[in-house]
């Protein structure tokens, strides 16, 4: 007897996969999409440009882009110090990084609403230097960056570990600064990494609703989130102007879909490549 | 370069790496943990003390409330219902993609992973106009007089679409890891596949297979915009853990709601701990092999 026996279950193991995708996954996908088409194009997008539906859209995007930029930087900070330091409580503090994955949304944002009142723990001191975080926008942001952090470091996380460092100590040897180091030897090496977990990040921001609507306050035209707009929109019977936010969103992330596959593409090729 | 300047760099090294002893390190681990110590302390510590203020016997008393004990109850029900259908889809997801080479096995790959792309009130909306009555498969639900949206079946179907990728997530990795070397032996030896699966495969991946499981769970248990769409959210009935919070909180019953909080909380960390034990062990198993 020569050669590699095939591993049996393909057909099994395959089929059982496709057919539960389809059912459980593409099948509402289909049925949401169907009920946005039945809407017309020239009706869909009147639905979906309304100046409400519009200020969600708008909300939505800035909140999450700061939360992701406030991530790259605070993931990026938690990443470094977890490969490059030894410290005590280093691996509780690994342990931790996942808490905003395990902890359910809603727990998140009852805690987050509750310390950002301006009787809270942390309110009371924002409070008189007159920053407003709960029912604001600056409230979504906090929401948004809890939820996502883990997204960066975890993308961050293994590259740094694997980096080869004799690089850095020849840039040393030849007088870089600490600074020069960083931004022509260690970021660009991270870069690819670090833009996944970022867009990973931004796209969990996009769709957050749990964490976002208990410190958010919900005001229309200020700070309503496109999935709240959605919800309240079943809540009235409009279903079809639901599908049609529906289907944004769901555009929305398709588009983030494709942005991070594309970069985790590059950026193996890049890991292949070295 | 001089001898000195080249003498003073190979200082410089020594001093920095071995020890690391620059202001950058201890501006970092301060900035970075105490950023981190306030980022995950301060939220969990508020839900145990708001729980806990009024002592331990009114805690008891607020989560032992028949409306939140039947919250408990129907989230246990739901996890126990989808956490096993979907490691059985882990499990064949990732067999089919680990131990077998066809075309668009990459674009499979990256589609298991899909839902977690979603907006869970996606997901939910989804559901709706597929199940509800004014729903793809609407008409032919209620011509055979049919009910599955805001009823506990929808909350179990929504549940699955929001979970699925977790244990194929964690199990891909690990059975990439391992190769299929042992398998195509045991194949060759004359076992069958199933008995490869469960005597070969399956206790090289038994950790991996564990933290995705446990991840599942928790998200199963803490699931909140895709549940909120479908479940209805009648009181006693079909409001799950998280939705009984979010009422509670709403009828300012502060202490009912942190409560409730506590319990998946607890459960949060628990799974966090075991998370990362099963991760060191799996690597291990991994690297003792590899």
């Amino acid at each position: 007897m020569s050669g590699r026996r095939a591993i049996p279950g393909l057909a099994l193991t395959l089929g059982t996969t496709l057919v539960y995708l389809t059912l459980i996954a593409f099948l509402p996908i289909a049925a949401l999409l169907l009920k946005a088409a039945s809407l017309g194009w020239a009706d869909f997008v009147s639905i979906a440009t309304t100046r409400r539906a519009l200020s969600t859209y708008r909300v939505t995007i800035l909140c999450a882009a700061y939360a992701t930029l406030f991530n790259a930087a605070f993931g990026l900070l938690l990443a470094w110090i977890l490969t490059r330091y030894q410290f005590w409580g280093r691996r509780v503090l690994d342990g931790l990084v996942d808490l905003p994955f395990a902890l359910p949304t809603a727990v998140a944002g009852v805690a987050l609403v509750t310390l950002f009142v301006p009787n809270g723990w942390l309110g009371q001191w924002l409070e008189p230097l007159g920053i407003k975080v709960a029912f604001a926008l600056p409230g979504i942001v906090i929401a948004m960056a809890f939820t996502s952090l883990p997204f960066v470091v975890r993308s961050v996380q293994p590259v740094l570990m694997e980096m080869n460092r004799d690089v850095e100590d020849a840039g040393m040897l030849l007088g870089a600064s600490d600074f020069q180091i960083f931004r022509r030897i260690i970021l660009p090496q991270l870069l690819p990494a670090l833009l996944s977990g970022c867009a990973l990040a931004f796209g969990r921001s996009l769709g957050e609703f749990g964490a976002v609507i208990f410190i958010a306050g919900n005001i229309p035209l200020k700070t309503e989130i496109v999935s709240l707009l959605t919800i309240i929109r079943i809540e009235e019977f409009e279903y079809s102007s639901a599908a049609a936010l529906a289907v944004v969103m769901l555009a929305a992330a398709f588009v983030m879909f494709f942005v991070t596959n594309a970069l985790q593409i590059w950026y193996g090729k890049r890991a292949g490549a070295r | 370069m001089s001898d000195t300047a080249q003498a003073e760099s190979v200082a410089a090294v020594a001093d920095w790496r071995p020890n690391e002893r620059t202001v950058w390190r201890r501006v970092m681990l301060l900035g970075g943990g105490g950023l981190a110590a306030l980022f995950f302390g301060l939220p969990v510590a508020a839900i145990f003390y708001l729980a806990f203020q009024s002592g331990l016997e009114y805690y008891i008393s607020k989560v032992v409330e028949p409306a939140t004990l039947h919250a408990i109850f129907l989230t246990v029900l739901t996890a126990l219902v989808v956490v096993p259908i979907n490691i059985g889809f882990g499990i064949c997801a990732a067999w089919a993609i680990t131990k077998h080479d066809f075309p668009g096995r990459q674009v499979l790959g990256a589609l298991i992973d899909l839902p977690l792309s979603f907006s869970p009130v996606v997901a939910g909306v989804a559901y709706l106009f597929l199940y509800g009555a004014q729903g793809l498969l609407g008409p032919f639900l209620i011509a055979h007089d049919i009910q599955i949206m805001f009823t506990v079946p929808a909350i179990f179907l929504v549940s699955l679409f929001v979970t699925s990728p977790f244990v194929a997530r964690a199990l891909i990795p690990a059975m990439q890891s391992e190769g299929n070397t042992d398998e195509e032996a045991a194949i060759s030896l004359g076992a069958t596949g199933l008995q490869t699966f469960l005597r070969v495969s399956l206790p090289n991946i038994k950790w991996a297979l564990l933290y995705g499981a446990v991840l599942c769970n928790a998200r199963v248990m803490g699931e909140f915009g895709a549940v909120s769409v479908v479940s209805g959210k009648v009181r006693g009935q079909t409001n799950t853990l998280s939705l009984q919070i979010e009422l509670l909180f709403n009828d300012f019953n502060t202490a009912g709601a942190f409560a409730a909080a506590s319990t998946l909380t607890l459960l949060a960390l628990v799974t966090l701990a075991i998370k990362t034990i099963a991760e060191t062990r799996q690597g291990r198993v991994g690297r003792d092999r590899g």
